[in-house]
């Protein structure tokens, strides 16, 4: 068929059952995303002859003869449309995975859509961004700032791949195209626990197109864990590449490598398993009780199920519950939730004309990645590259290698390269959620509201696997806990494995589960004590001087390299009272409630991170730096930029970044664990300054002069009166044989603390259940602003995914461990029209540990959101609401009792 | 998303061109739905695109809709003034989960047949007493009362290979003063529950309709304005608790409740 693609004829011929999303991907437009292939997203959003349409839905032959547009046509070659500038402007994206979709629809919009962006926007979702700066583009707002040399640390600059995000020119993991690429795909159990008996690959072998099918009796018996840290050990090595026993609904069976996907989806149907069902466990309770299935045999089982316990006292609760005047104690959980960045995992693999491996992958620890797979497959590092390009989030869910050992294993078996995309459907059933975590709270106070005793037991269902099960109930014991200054603190923790999808890294990483029921808990004593949120807190919240310490006796390398939680609190608490914020609706039906919480979390792990930059400065007068951490839409090529820009006295875009590539840049452990500013952040500094060090010092000996009497300005070095141009200096530099480069390594101790507090005033309709945010404010103690506008969006991405935590996400499973609900349309993250614009504020701080004096920030936000919301919901209706999410249904139907009091 | 087991697609200029029905022939309309799953038991498409039918035809007699009459094309037709219950065109449009972009593709005939309990043309065409017009691929034309046509979730009337061609809107009805109530779990989600009330202005019937709420649609009529109390013994004697839907977008508690709820405010609207 004849189709015109941004005004370029093209003739070829659909399959007949094609969508005109990857008919054009196959054309090269690969602005064109998949975000869920469903037509929930809207991140595939063309114009097919100037209609917006969902170009997964439609049937690629119905686009013959007419006129599509793709991002990449809608502004004429090296313009830009006006929507595109909008976004720019604004900066309204992170990841930008969404973002072509976004602008496609948007710029399609007339004066009167714009006024009503909830109905119009809701077919397009971002997880990033919290909409925000989405509303602000489309309404015109711009928030960038000038790149004005030694100006960049503190400005709001633009990040270095804007331009090509909004054009649908940046490139993703999958928008390659690679000759002879095969594709894979995995048969996936539908049971949760069984042991395979025989797999019958014949008729799946005749399949047109297959190469081959591996089963578990193909791959290395090798155990590993897909978790990704520094330090191998904190993650069990419990899993197999292929496995002869599945434990979860969704695990892997077998991969079959075909030329097309078609062929190697027809194959999975067609392979014959035979299955001796095993009895299964989901409740992390009865997982632990006796006589439960053991999951695993691989030298733990003499503790059941429990994969990991942590127990630690301070003091002695005992005592400080015989000394309290109030006791509160009470259950809170919360749910299961999916990370939903909308680029799935995938992953390309090849062996070069170099004759090493190459995986091109979306992940946030490509040099981990690449150790596992050397130790999975035997192979020498140096024979191995790993990288990413463009990663289309991430937020904890890509701290997992899912995809890259089989693709590795195809190509290492086959010879060619491999391609592997997860569907939507496999994110929800077969990547990592959230751990589900119960958390029981005592806590005992004096009458005046002095905490005498704090005591947690948690239990945390990790599911099929225990990757993160250790270090995410370690981090739900930690931080949570050291925010409250009390003589004696005691917890337990358990986490168990049950046969449930497995749990994983996501923000917030088990410190926004034991918030949660912590803030709730401290909201409940308030009550009980007629004490108010604020002053609760106030009276027993860490303060400058005080031991940093939760329920160890050890040591631990975190201190205050700043403090701003009090800020924090005036700054909501005055907000609130300020009166801003939408009124209630009116009628009786509607009530209304405040409620607040705080959070506390170390900038960075208490596990080993490191992270290496390298720079040099080019014969153009430009620098160019290398850093091994990944950009997800966390911010971080930006603010890296800035940080060196900043010590280096440049504009931030006189220096060219690269990131994320074994073979580029230094090693790096992960962009995960709050740690892109404060370690790779560092090790840009760091950098930075040796080669600012290594230019002043050339400078002096090339002239003669005190290198100490130079400084760097702009594009040159300048002493008194003189000033020679960076082009000046290389010049000579390299003819004497000088080198301007330097590298740095940075390591992650001591740590400092972050913190953040959440308020919000609701709305409750007594009879509908529907909640609706009218205030929404934060403020977060994260020390000096490297770049406000990112800072801001991370925090607005933080709250929106907070709010979908606390009142909409919910992985809904049937009796026998299969997911109900595994699509956006039926697992709603919150769209434009669920999350409010939010006051966001800054507590004034510089912090003497992190780097320029920065913290972390890109977790800490979410975690006070829940409890905040859930607090606010008791205030208004009296009833507390111990687990997530507060659905409407949920609202209504424990709200007898409120309307049975009002009558 | 690529329906990788369809292996052909029929173009028909005249459905009766398909006149051997078997296993694996889907007849595909928007594609909205049918392109959002994977259909693995389906291989060969029939487009009713290119059959080329109007999309909406008024007349004294009510509004004829095509089954391939899109979300959009619905969302834009500007209804004669006396046909007071047009509104509800637009209002059930805006019910949908799905986006304006989809809209552009999605069929009310697709929506009808795919009998969701919150499909929403069902709510509409059932509200104003639609009656749809279905071709069985042998043997003449049936007509059959919307509120007949789906019998579940996910079943209805329809035999293998027979399509709904019409939808016919009835003037009367669509003369009608109307209230429209709807509630979903997210802002501008998926209908947990949708009832409309209808009156006549002539004789003073009332239809109460509930949809998302239930299974199949459910529909009340009182000769005239009901009391409070009437209404709930209707509701009572119509709609058995295990009727009531049970899914992720809300408990059959809830939708129990708010079919009770909005149903009297329904009622108080109508009645003035």
């Amino acid at each position: 068929m004849n189709i015109t693609v941004n005004g370029k004829r093209f003739s070829a011929e659909p399959n007949p059952g094609q969508c005109l999303r990857t008919f054009l991907r196959g054309l090269g437009w690969f602005g064109v995303k998949k975000g869920c292939d469903q037509g929930d997203c809207g991140a595939c959003t063309v114009w097919l002859d100037g209609t917006p349409i969902h170009s997964c839905l439609m049937p690629a032959f119905r686009a013959a003869d007419r006129k599509v547009t793709t991002i990449e046509g809608l502004a004429p070659e090296g313009g830009l449309h006006p929507m595109q500038q909008a976004f720019l402007d604004a900066q309204a994206f992170q990841c930008g995975f969404c973002t072509a979709g976004m602008i496609m629809t948007a710029a399609s919009f007339t004066g009167e859509a714009r006024e009503d962006l909830s109905r119009v926007l809701k077919g397009n979702l971002c997880r990033c961004t919290g909409y925000r700066s989405i509303d602000d583009a489309i309404h015109g707002i711009a928030e960038t700032e000038e790149d004005v040399a030694g100006r960049a640390c503190g400005a709001s600059l633009s990040n270095p791949f804007g331009n090509s995000i909004v054009t649908g020119r940046a490139r993703y993991t999958l928008d390659i195209a690679m000759d002879g690429a095969l594709h894979l795909k995995v048969l996936r159990s539908p049971h949760p626990h069984a042991r395979i008996l025989r797999i019958g690959r014949e008729k799946a072998m005749a399949v047109p197109g297959v190469v081959a099918i591996f089963t578990w009796e193909d791959v290395p018996r090798r155990l590993y864990s897909t978790a990704t840290h520094e330090d191998h050990l904190v993650d069990p090595d419990d899993t197999y590449i292929l496995d002869n026993v599945v434990r979860f609904v969704g695990q892997r069976v077998a991969a079959v490598v075909a030329q097309t996907v078609g062929a190697a989806e027809a194959a999975c149907r067609l392979l014959e398993v035979e299955y001796e069902l095993l009895p299964a466990v989901f409740d992390p309770e009865q997982a632990m009780a006796p006589g439960a299935p053991i999951l695993h045999h691989k030298g733990g089982e003499a503790k059941g199920n429990i994969y990991v316990e942590i127990h630690g006292e301070v003091g002695s609760v005992e005592e400080g519950f015989k000394a309290a005047d109030v006791v509160h104690e009470r259950t809170y959980s919360t749910s299961r939730v999916q990370h939903v960045h909308l680029e799935t995992h995938g992953c390309l693999t090849w062996k070069g004309d170099d004759g090493r491996l190459h995986v091109r992958t979306s992940s946030q620890a490509p040099f981990i990645v690449k150790q596992k797979l050397c130790h999975l497959f035997g192979l020498f590092p140096r024979n191995v590259h790993v990288f990413t390009e463009r990663v289309g989030g991430g937020f904890g869910g890509k701290q997992e290698m899912i995809v890259e050992d089989l693709c590795l294993l195809a190509t290492l078996k086959i010879g060619r390269p491999v391609m592997w995309e997860f569907t939507r459907e496999e994110q929800f059933i077969a990547a990592t959620t959230r751990h589900q975590m119960t958390t029981r709270v005592k806590l005992g106070a004096k009458r005046d509201g002095t905490l005498t005793a704090i005591q947690l037991r948690v239990v945390s269902n990790t599911g099929a696997y225990g990757g993160h099960g250790g270090e995410t109930l370690a981090a739900a014991l930690g931080s949570p806990l050291t925010m409250y200054r009390c003589a004696n603190k005691k917890a337990d923790g358990y986490t168990v494995y049950t046969n449930m999808v497995p749990g994983g890294g996501f923000r917030g990483y088990g410190s926004s589960q034991s918030t949660f029921a912590i803030e709730c808990a401290i909201d409940d004593l308030a009550q009980l004590l007629d004490m108010g949120s604020f002053e609760i807190r106030r009276k027993n919240m860490i303060r400058p001087g005080d031991w940093i310490e939760s329920i160890w006796k050890e040591t631990s390398d975190v201190e205050f390299g700043s403090y701003g939680l009090d800020q924090c609190l005036d700054l909501v608490e005055q907000a609130l009272a300020s009166g801003r914020g939408a009124a209630k609706p009116e009628g009786d039906e509607w009530i209304e409630g405040t409620g607040m919480a705080l959070a506390m979390l170390d900038s960075g792990p208490p596990t080993e991170h490191r992270s290496g930059a390298e720079m040099g400065l080019r014969p153009d007068g430009s620098y160019h730096l290398a850093v091994g951490s990944t950009e997800m839409g966390n911010g971080s090529v930006t603010s890296h930029r800035q940080i060196a820009a900043s010590v280096l006295g440049s504009r931030a875009n006189q220096i060219d970044i690269i990131n994320a590539d074994t073979d580029l840049t230094p090693y790096d452990t992960g962009t995960f664990a709050s740690t892109g500013t404060v370690v790779a952040g560092q090790a840009v500094a760091l950098t930075a300054a040796a080669l600012r060090d290594n230019l002043l010092e050339y400078a002096g000996r090339h002239t003669g002069t005190d290198p100490s009497s130079w400084r760097l300005e702009h594009d040159g070095v300048v002493s008194a009166n003189t000033r020679i141009s960076l082009v000046d200096l290389y010049a000579a530099g390299i003819k004497a044989g000088h080198h301007f480069e330097a590298k740095r390594k940075a390591y992650l101790s001591p740590r400092t603390t972050a913190s953040n507090v959440h308020g919000v005033r609701v709305a409750v309709h007594l009879m509908t259940g529907e909640i609706r945010i009218l205030q929404s404010v934060h403020a977060a103690d994260i020390g000096r602003l490297i770049n406000p506008m990112q800072c801001r969006g991370q925090i607005d991405g933080s709250v929106a995914m907070g709010v979908g935590w606390a009142l909409y996400e919910k992985m809904v499973y049937d009796g026998h461990g299969a997911m109900v609900n595994p699509a956006l349309r039926n697992y709603r993250i919150p769209a434009f029209a669920d999350i409010p614009h939010s006051e966001v504020y800054f507590a004034d701080t510089y912090d003497k540990i992190g780097p320029l004096g920065a913290k972390a920030q890109g977790e800490c936000a979410i975690n006070p959101v829940a409890p905040a919301i859930s607090n606010a919901v008791r205030h208004a209706t009296g009833v507390r609401f111990a687990s997530l999410p507060l659905s409407p249904e949920r609202i209504f139907a424990e709200l007898g009792a409120v309307k049975a009091r009002r009558a | 998303m690529d329906l990788n087991t369809i292996v052909e697609v029929k173009r028909p200029s005249s459905a009766d061109e398909i006149n051997r029905w078997r296993d694996g022939y889907a007849w595909l309309g928007g594609g909205t739905w049918l392109f959002s799953e994977p259909q693995v038991k389906t291989d060969t498409l029939i487009d009713l695109a290119s059959l080329g039918w109007p999309a909406l035809r008024a007349s004294g007699t009510g509004l004829d809709i095509a089954a391939t009459c899109t979300i959009a094309e619905l969302d834009r037709f500007k209804a004669p003034a006396d046909w007071k219950a047009a509104p509800l065109l637009g209002e059930c449009c805006r019910a949908f989960l799905a986006s304006f972009k989809i809209w552009n593709a999605a069929t009310i005939g697709g929506n009808i047949c795919m009998s969701l309990p919150a499909g929403p043309m069902i709510s509409l065409t059932v509200a104003l007493e639609g009656v749809y017009t279905l071709w069985p691929r042998a043997g003449a034309p049936r007509d059959v009362p919307a509120i007949d046509f789906v019998t579940g979730n996910h079943q209805n009337v329809l035999r293998p290979g027979e399509l709904l061609r019409n939808i016919h809107l009835p003037a009367e009805a669509l003369s009608k003063t109307f209230a429209f109530r709807r509630a979903s779990l997210t802002h501008l989600g998926r209908s947990a529950v949708l009832l409309i009330g209808t009156r006549s202005p002539k004789t003073g019937a009332v239809l109460l309709t509930v949809t998302a709420a239930t299974a199949r649609p459910v529909q009340l009529r009182f000769d005239r304005p009901p009391s409070a109390d009437e209404l709930r013994r209707a509701l009572d004697a119509a709609i058995p608790d295990s009727l009531y839907f049970d899914d992720v977008h809300g408990s059959p508690a809830y939708r129990r409740h708010l079919t009770y709820y909005f149903g009297e405010q329904i009622r108080v609207e109508i009645g003035r």
